[in-house]
């Protein structure tokens, strides 16, 4: 009888070809989903248990609520007339729609977003910006959140206060009433559960700024991706 | 009715601790995770909290375990695992305990990226969170089904009591690892 061979240490490779594999999807497993997510098309809608896209961050104890009644957009700073727009106030200005993706910081992103809402200079026409003014403030009702934009990136074609989303009254957890959108930037820029917007001498570093992200947000070329 | 030894106290010591941790994780990674969870629990900062320290705590609590209890046994016990034939455990116990370990590293690196590329650049990357849900989905299948043989499948779930007492009945050990030769208790 011979000598019984030793034998293989199978789980040893396994263990390890899982950790090399899962280790190596840090460069490929993104462009991968997003292809997997293309390829599938509507039919992803169907997998139960799978956010279609979105994650709601948040930044305190709790999401502000939306009172109709009581809730004014103050429109303020460097402006020769403060404003305190109503929700139905708002609704009267000009309507704006546009479909954009929204790209977040942390990897994910959802496309074609049906947004509808107000133009940042329909909003300011009333208030008369002086010129002093080199930056926007956008002050979150969820404290301390806060952000803010150069008046050259305010003056992008699709930048946008949105009160509806996929044509519906903004959800509480995207920040009803209205929120920020700015799809040239990842998703920290888009201000949620906005209650005041204030024309200030410059722009300054904003809530996730003071944490080491970057000022300009552009998607793909800021915060690390694509230097 | 005769039983056998099928786990010493470390091993069980270290099953449940990784038990525990898991359960802990999954459930706060949830609500991190899934919008409706999300918006229902809010508090996120907390619940962030929980989910972070609980992962630090987790995997310290294992080392800890390993390193306080039997180690010659753990190491007997990793050895046996990794051979892939039938012996105190069949084949797809030794998979599914080599998948779960290379997840626990997956996990504990992938959250580790996401945790300091929320501080620094550096460490950003954009597939580490599609890297992260995934595991969770993947260990999430093998819970699944490690529960279902555990717990509820009527020929299998006698071996909890392994787990819990440490001991199994002689013949239902025979009948299910033949190739294994049990110490008696």
């Amino acid at each position: 009888m011979g000598v019984e061979p030793a034998p293989k240490r199978y789980g040893r490779g396994l263990f390890l070809a899982t950790v090399a594999g899962g280790l190596s999807s840090l460069a490929w497993a993104r462009p991968v989903m997003s292809r997997v997510s293309a390829a599938l098309g509507p039919v992803e809608s169907l997998v139960p248990f799978v956010p279609q896209g979105w994650r709601i961050y948040t930044v305190s104890g709790s999401m502000p609520k939306f009172d109709r009644a009581t809730w004014r957009l103050e429109v303020g700073g460097l402006v020769d007339r403060k404003l305190s727009l109503s929700y139905d106030d708002l609704r009267s200005l000009p309507r704006a729609h546009q479909v954009s993706d929204f790209h977040c910081v942390t990897g994910w992103t959802v496309k074609n977003v049906h947004w509808t809402g107000v133009r940042l200079h329909d909003v300011f026409a009333e208030a008369k910006p002086q010129f002093a003014a080199h930056g926007l403030q956008f002050v979150s009702a969820e404290v301390p959140y806060v952000d803010y934009l150069t008046l050259d990136q305010a003056h992008l074609p699709d930048v946008m206060l949105a009160y509806e989303m996929d044509g519906k009254p903004l959800p509480r957890e995207h920040g009803a009433p209205l929120r920020l959108v700015i799809p040239e930037m990842y998703g920290y820029k888009g201000v949620k559960w906005l209650q005041q917007v204030n024309l200030v001498p410059q722009a300054e570093p904003g809530y996730w700024e003071q944490l080491g992200y970057d000022r300009d947000a552009w998607v793909g070329r800021s915060n690390g991706y694509g230097s | 009715m005769n039983f056998v030894r099928r786990f010493s106290r470390t091993e069980r010591s270290l099953h449940w601790v990784n038990a525990t941790g898991f359960l802990l994780l999954l459930a706060t990674g949830l609500i991190l995770y899934l919008p409706r969870l999300s918006v229902l629990v809010g508090r996120r900062p907390l619940i962030k909290d929980i989910h972070f320290w609980g992962g630090v705590g987790w995997i310290s609590a294992l080392v800890l375990v390993a390193l306080l209890g039997d180690r010659r046994g753990l190491l007997r016990t990793a050895r046996e695992i990794e051979t892939f034939q039938p012996s105190r455990f069949n084949v797809g116990q030794k998979v599914n305990a080599v998948l779960n370990a290379a997840f626990s590293v997956l996990f504990l690196a992938s959250g580790l990226l996401l945790f300091f590329g929320e501080r620094d650049t550096r460490f950003r990357f954009a597939s580490t969170v599609v890297l992260h849900d995934g595991l969770m989905y993947a260990a999430l299948g093998l819970l699944v089904g490690h529960l279902y043989l555990a717990v509820i499948h009527p020929a299998t779930r006698h071996s909890l009591r392994g787990m819990t007492r440490g001991t199994v009945r002689e013949d239902w050990a025979r009948r299910h690892y033949p190739r294994w030769a049990p110490p008696a208790d």
